[in-house]
Parts: structure tokens; C-alpha cells; sequence
């Protein structure tokens, strides 16, 4: 088993949260793992990005090479469309449909749309919608995180471990709260 | 032992920790800075009482970690690469007058610049004081090297580099421990003339140094990180420094057709490397940041053989190297280049929204626009350096810690009408109050505004050592308390801070202007706590 992630979106959205829960997992499940992140500058409003390489062998590389990533996990459009040259052939892509607009020349959503629905393997999901209902916007990320999970190569058990884990000191009205929010969105990719 | 997830800069962390550390010195940087901010959440380092909290810049640290050392205990001391050139005086006298403690220092490189001024080599100034250098490959070795260069610094006397770049800093991996060791007792040298560097002691601690040099070749050779694996196919034969090495061996999951001489510690295992020289006519060196081993092996070796990297072209001469560079070295076809659809679009960093450095730069650029031919401004290193971008524009040069008060101060000498320095408070006192001296005693006409956000806010909101002493210390510099203003970033107070600018520029001798609001990442955290 082997699976090369690509996590993106802009500085502040939660990508890390997401690499930390799928990170825990992993630790449970006794699988290889390699996470790479982004600190600093970049992180102030600029795109961020992540490589998380999940696999049974030891992992070497810390980057994934081109062409060779098995998904593409985003909580912005046009952030999605930055790395999905480097899924390979099959390779999907899982992202919100939400814009973060932050810079003056973001493109025509209408077109940013018609673009990714053009991929080959691509979800597009209104997480924000999601967490919403839900009645937390900042669960989004793991909204996302459900819809990817099939995907991932770990199963359902190992991802809510690692989100009690995780959130754990926070209490259980929030470890609650993203156990949903990682249910409601593993139910949205199936009905897509 | 129990598999714990973490960064490789929290591998080395933990592992300074079980290693028996006493203190940790640093100045926060990227890609150093979780090192100590994990130590400093650590409930054991609480426990134990080991000293965390953050030094007021690089040789500040480097100076109290060689203290630590000189009572015999073990201390740690950790930067990012640039700040190695304001520790660098400490650091190079600290291998010539040797520990007993044993001292780690850690250099975290930043090839690529993610989040630097420069991609500079800290290999070269471990080479330069002439200690052993550690680069680990991955988070565990990391964690294992830590003990092993602990232990080396003790039994040679010397203190020692681990050398990191940002990739290994910042990547998370599963990490197994060791047992716990314990600190050492306070213990002191039974050489009184050790660390007094007189030149009579210095020629003999020198001299002291260079006969450690087999010592730690011997080091090297013994070293296990330091790995030769023979291979059938001798066309070439590779040298793979640190991470490069995990990119060699991702293309050969079964194991490299090639011989592979894998370095993780220096001074170079000359043997070693002869061997590998005596199976292969070619080789090729795999190494992260600048050409160190490539030029060394040109000394080492003769013309007969054929040297490839970073020097001929083979690897990408500058950033930080990846699966897919090493991939072209190894003959692979060229994966091409990722083509990003034409919609997507830059989306560089920028100041957050309400962040009162904002406010400084409306402000300025107000100003600046209507004096532009006859003002610069001097920028300096944290998040203000965002006011080089568009929408504000408003920046002129930013090249070090400290350089925009001096810079400024030098561009007034030259006959600059209106200089005006940028600085952040952290940055301030990390190396802008020796600046602001010279200034105030030249009576340099320039406008100084020390943006103050109360913390270290680019690296992610660290303690900043000036916090409600900035007005004290300018005053005690020798500010005229007339030309010393505060005042709070905030809209309301736009035109308050036009007038004074202009106010102030116009004053012949040194203006302080101090805004001050407190950083809103750091504030809306309290607030989430």
C-alpha cells in the first residue's frame, strides 16, 4: 500500500489539521509516513501546500516527484488546479468549490469551475455548505477530509482515532463536532 | 520505545531532552524555531528546570550555550543559517577554546529561500571552525545523531555542528526513542588558561584544535550514518549527502545498482571516499545547498577522475533539491515540467488584514509620495518587509537584521535628504540598538519607526525581548525625548500619523517613531485560549 497526497490551500485554512488527523492514523495503523509543511512566510495569506506520503514500506523522500501523486486534497479552487499537473494518470483531486479571493487578479470563478470539472477524477464540494449545517464553519477541513478518506488507504476507524486524538483536550462537544463533520463528508463523495 | 510523530526539528528537540540537555539558547527563524518552542512546551524540560526561554539575538545564545558548556553541562544552541553570521565570532572562538559540557550547535539551512534573505551553507563555517559536522537524512537519525553528537562533543572537548536543511526541519515522520539520560553535574575545566583567549593561551588551544583533527576523522570513519554499500554497476559511483541521499535511493526502492557512499558526518571519510573512488571513474555528488564535497573531491582525488553535481551543471547550481533533479542525474527520463492551467494565478504572502504594520505603510506611503525623489525607505527583516508589495510599494532595500537603521543612517551620510528605517521591535533589539547608537551620535538625520506589535510575529508570535522597554531604551541611546513619539496604528489615527511623519522628517538629527498595537494572530490566540 502506497499513497502519495498533495494537500493544499492558503495559509490559516487548516491543511495541517488535516495532515495531523490522516498523521495519526497512519501512526495507529502502523503504516510509513512522511509529511512535509509549510512554515513561515508564506504562510501570511500566501498558498500552502503539504506532501503526505502514506505507505506499508519504508517512505525515503520527503517531496513527491512529479506525475506521481495519488491525490490531491484542497480547501480552495484555484489551489487544487495549482497541483493537479501532478497527480499521475488516474489520480483524483478533492476540493471545496469555495474561493479564497485575497489577491486582486483571481480568476472568473464561472471559468475556475469549467476548468476542474474538466478533470479527469475530480469532486467538487461545497464543504463550507456542509460544515455549516453542521453548525461549525471551522469543521470544514475535516468535512474535506471525509470526502478524501476513501481514497487515503486507512480506514474509517483509524481517521476518528486519530481526530480524538487530536482534539481531545479541546472536549467532547469538539471531538463530536469533527466526527460528524468527517462522516457528512465521507457521505457526500458517495452520493456524488 | 513508543513511535511519536514529529517534526524533524522536534525529533532533535526530544532528542537533546533524553539526552540529558540542560539549557537550549535561540533566536526564533525559520527553519529552526519549533526546536526550541517544543522544548519550551516540553512538561519534562519544566519538570527539570531547563533553560528555554528565547535569547535577544544568535550570539547572545551562542555566548550563554558555550557558558552552559564551560560548567560542564550540556547545552544546545539553534538558528537558522543567517543568524550563524551574527553568532558567528562566538561560535568560531568556541571551537578554539573547546567545552566540557557537551554543546551542539544547529544550523537550520533554507535552500530555496522559503523564507530567507539568502540560501548560504552552514557546512562551510563548521569546515571553517574546524569541528565535526552532523547532517542527518531523516527525523529518526536525527533524533539518533543528537545523543551521538553529545557524546562526541564530551569525549573530544569540541563543540559540534548538526547541520539541517528546511525539508528535514519541517517534515513529520515517526520517531523512536531512547532512554532518558541523565544531566551532567556542574563541572569545570582543570586548564585555567582554556577559555582565556589571550594570545599567548589562544596559539596553544589552536594548535590544541588542529591535533583533534585525526580525532574526528577517526570519528568520521567509525561513523555509522557515514555508510558505504558496494554496488555491481560501477559506470558511477555516488556520494549522498544528508536528505539528497533519500532522493537517490526513491528511484531504487530494491536497492541502487551503483556503489552509494552515504555522508552524515564530517570531516569526510577520506577512506571511505577513496574506496568508492577506487570502484568508479565517475562520481556523482548528491549534496543539499552549496558544493562542498564536490570542490573537496577535487582536491582529494586526481584529473582521471570525473566529478559531477552541482558545479557541472549536472544538478541545479542554486535551491534545494528534489526526487525529480536527481531522477535527470540518474539518467531518468525528464519528467516535464507541471504545466499550472493559466487561471492560476500568484498568490504571494501579504500582511493580514488588521495587522497595524498596515497602518504604518498607509501612512508612509502617503508621505513618501509626496518627498519621493529625495526619500528611501529601509526595510528590515519580519512581516513589515510586505510593505515592498504591492498595495503599499513602500520599501527600498532589506537585506539584514538591523541594516535599515544604519543603512538609513549611511544613505543620510551620502546626502540622502529624507532616509526613513522600518524595523520591528524584535528586530529592534536584536541588532538595531548598536545601529541607532551610531546615528544618535552622529546626529544622522533620519526617521526611525520601530513597528511594534509587541512579539516575534513571523515566526509565529515568540516572546520579543524589548516588550515595554522600547521607549527606555531609546531614550537611554540618547533619543531627545521630543523626537520620541507612540502612537497606535489604527485608522482612526491615520492622519495623527501623516502629520508626524512629516513632522519628523523634516527634524534634523534622529526621530523615533514607535507605533504600537499588538500583533492580531497573537492577540486573537489569547483570545481562543
Amino acid at each position: 500500500m502506497k499513497t502519495d497526497i498533495i494537500l493544499a490551500g492558503v495559509g490559516g485554512q487548516g491543511i495541517l489539521t488535516i495532515a495531523a488527523v490522516i498523521g495519526e492514523a497512519a501512526v495507529r495503523r502502523q503504516l510509513f509516513l512522511k509529511q512535509a509543511e509549510v512554515h513561515g512566510m508564506s504562510q501570511r495569506g500566501g498558498d500552502v501546500q503539504s506532501n503526505l506520503r502514506l505507505s506499508d514500506k519504508p517512505i525515503f523522500s520527503d517531496l513527491i516527484s512529479r506525475g506521481k501523486a495519488d491525490l490531491v486534497i484542497a480547501l480552495e479552487p484555484m489551489e487544487a488546479l495549482r497541483y493537479a499537473g501532478w497527480l499521475k494518470p488516474g489520480g483524483f483531486v478533492v476540493t471545496s468549490v469555495t474561493p479564497f479571493i485575497n489577491i486582486p487578479d483571481y480568476p472568473e470563478e464561472a471559468v475556475l469551475m469549467q476548468t476542474l470539472k474538466a478533470l479527469p477524477n475530480a469532486h467538487l464540494l461545497d464543504v463550507d455548505a456542509v460544515a455549516k449545517e453542521l453548525g461549525s464553519s471551522r469543521v470544514s477541513n475535516m468535512v474535506m477530509l471525509g470526502a478524501a478518506s476513501p481514497y487515503l488507504g486507512i480506514d474509517d476507524a483509524a481517521l476518528e482515532e486519530g481526530i480524538i486524538h487530536l482534539f481531545g483536550r479541546k472536549g467532547a462537544a469538539i471531538v463530536d463536532m469533527n466526527l460528524k463533520a468527517l462522516a457528512a463528508g465521507k457521505a457526500l463523495v458517495n452520493h456524488t | 520505545m513508543n513511535n511519536s510523530l514529529l517534526l524533524g526539528d522536534e525529533a532533535i528537540a526530544q532528542a537533546a531532552l533524553d539526552a540529558g540537555l540542560s539549557g537550549v539558547y535561540a533566536y526564533p527563524g525559520t527553519p529552526s524555531t519549533e526546536i526550541t518552542e517544543y522544548i519550551q512546551a516540553s512538561p519534562t524540560a519544566k519538570q527539570r528546570g531547563v533553560h528555554s526561554r528565547w535569547s535577544t539575538n544568535e550570539k547572545t545564545a551562542m555566548e550563554a550555550a558555550l557558558g552552559m558548556a564551560f560548567a560542564g553541562k550540556r547545552a544546545m544552541v539553534c538558528m537558522k543559517h543567517v543568524g550563524v553570521n551574527v553568532a558567528a565570532d562566538a561560535f568560531m572562538n568556541a571551537a578554539v577554546t573547546g567545552v566540557v559540557g557537551g554543546l551542539v550547535f544547529v544550523a537550520a539551512d533554507d535552500p530555496s529561500m522559503h523564507s530567507s534573505q539568502n540560501e548560504q551553507d552552514s557546512r562551510y563555517y563548521g569546515q571553517f571552525a574546524l569541528i565535526p559536522i552532523f547532517e542527518p537524512s531523516n527525523q529518526q537519525e536525527a533524533y539518533d545523531m543528537v545523543f551521538d553528537a553529545f557524546d562526541l562533543s564530551e569525549a573530544l572537548g569540541t563543540p559540534v555542528m548538526l547541520r539541517i536543511t528546511t525539508r528535514l526541519a519541517h517534515s513529520r515522520a515517526g520517531v523512536t526513542r531512547r532512554a532518558e539520560r541523565k544531566e551532567n553535574d556542574l563541572r569545570f575545566s582543570t586548564n585555567p588558561s582554556q577559555f582565556v583567549l589571550l594570545p599567548a593561551n589562544a596559539r596553544k588551544q589552536y594548535n590544541a584544535l588542529l591535533a583533534k583533527q585525526t580525532l574526528f576523522q577517526e570519528a568520521s570513519a567509525k561513523a555509522t550514518s557515514n555508510k558505504y554499500t558496494p554496488g555491481a554497476d560501477r559506470s558511477k559511483g555516488f556520494l549522498a549527502a544528508g536528505i539528497a541521499y533519500n532522493y537517490l535511493m526513491e528511484h531504487f526502492p530494491n536497492g541502487c545498482p551503483h556503489p552509494v557512499l552515504k555522508i552524515g558526518q564530517y570531516p569526510l571519510p577520506i577512506e571511505a571516499v577513496k574506496t568508492l573512488a577506487a570502484d568508479c571513474d565517475e562520481l556523482v555528488v548528491l549534496e543539499e545547498g552549496y558544493p562542498l564535497i564536490e570542490e573537496a573531491l577535487t582536491g582529494l582525488l586526481d584529473s582521471r577522475w570525473v566529478i559531477r553535481g552541482r558545479i557541472d551543471g549536472l544538478l541545479p547550481r542554486t535551491g534545494e533539491l528534489n526526487p525529480d533533479h536527481v531522477g535527470v542525474a540518474l539518467g531518468f527520463p525528464a519528467v516535464t515540467e507541471v504545466e499550472v492551467p493559466e487561471q492560476v494565478r500568484m498568490r504571494p504572502p501579504s500582511l493580514c488584514t488588521g495587522c497595524g504594520h498596515r497602518d504604518v505603510f498607509e501612512a508612509l506611503q502617503v508621505v513618501y509620495k509626496e518627498k519621493a525623489d529625495e526619500c528611501r525607505i529601509f526595510g528590515d527583516i519580519g512581516c513589515y518587509t510586505l510593505g515592498y508589495l504591492p498595495p503599499f510599494r513602500a520599501m527600498h532595500a532589506c537585506v539584514d537584521m538591523g541594516a535599515s537603521i544604519t543603512m538609513a543612517k549611511g544613505a543620510a551620510d551620502a546626502g540622502l535628504k529624507y532616509p526613513v528605517a522600518v524595523i520591528g521591535d524584535s528586530t529592534f533589539t536584536h541588532s538595531g540598538m548598536t545601529s541607532l547608537l551610531d546615528a544618535i551620535n552622529d546626529r544622522s538625520c533620519i526617521t526611525v519607526i520601530i513597528s511594534d506589535n509587541e512579539t516575534t510575529g513571523m515566526t509565529g508570535g515568540q516572546q520579543s525581548a524589548g516588550t515595554g522597554k522600547l521607549e527606555a531604551i531609546c531614550q537611554g541611546l540618547g533619543v531627545e525625548p521630543d523626537h520620541l513619539h507612540v502612537l497606535v496604528p489604527l485608522k482612526k489615527n491615520f492622519d495623527q500619523m501623516v502629520d508626524l511623519l512629516r513632522r519628523e522628517m523634516a527634524y534634523d538629527g534622529v526621530s523615533v517613531i514607535i507605533p504600537r498595537r499588538e500583533c492580531i494572530q497573537t492577540l486573537s490566540r489569547k483570545k481562543r485560549s
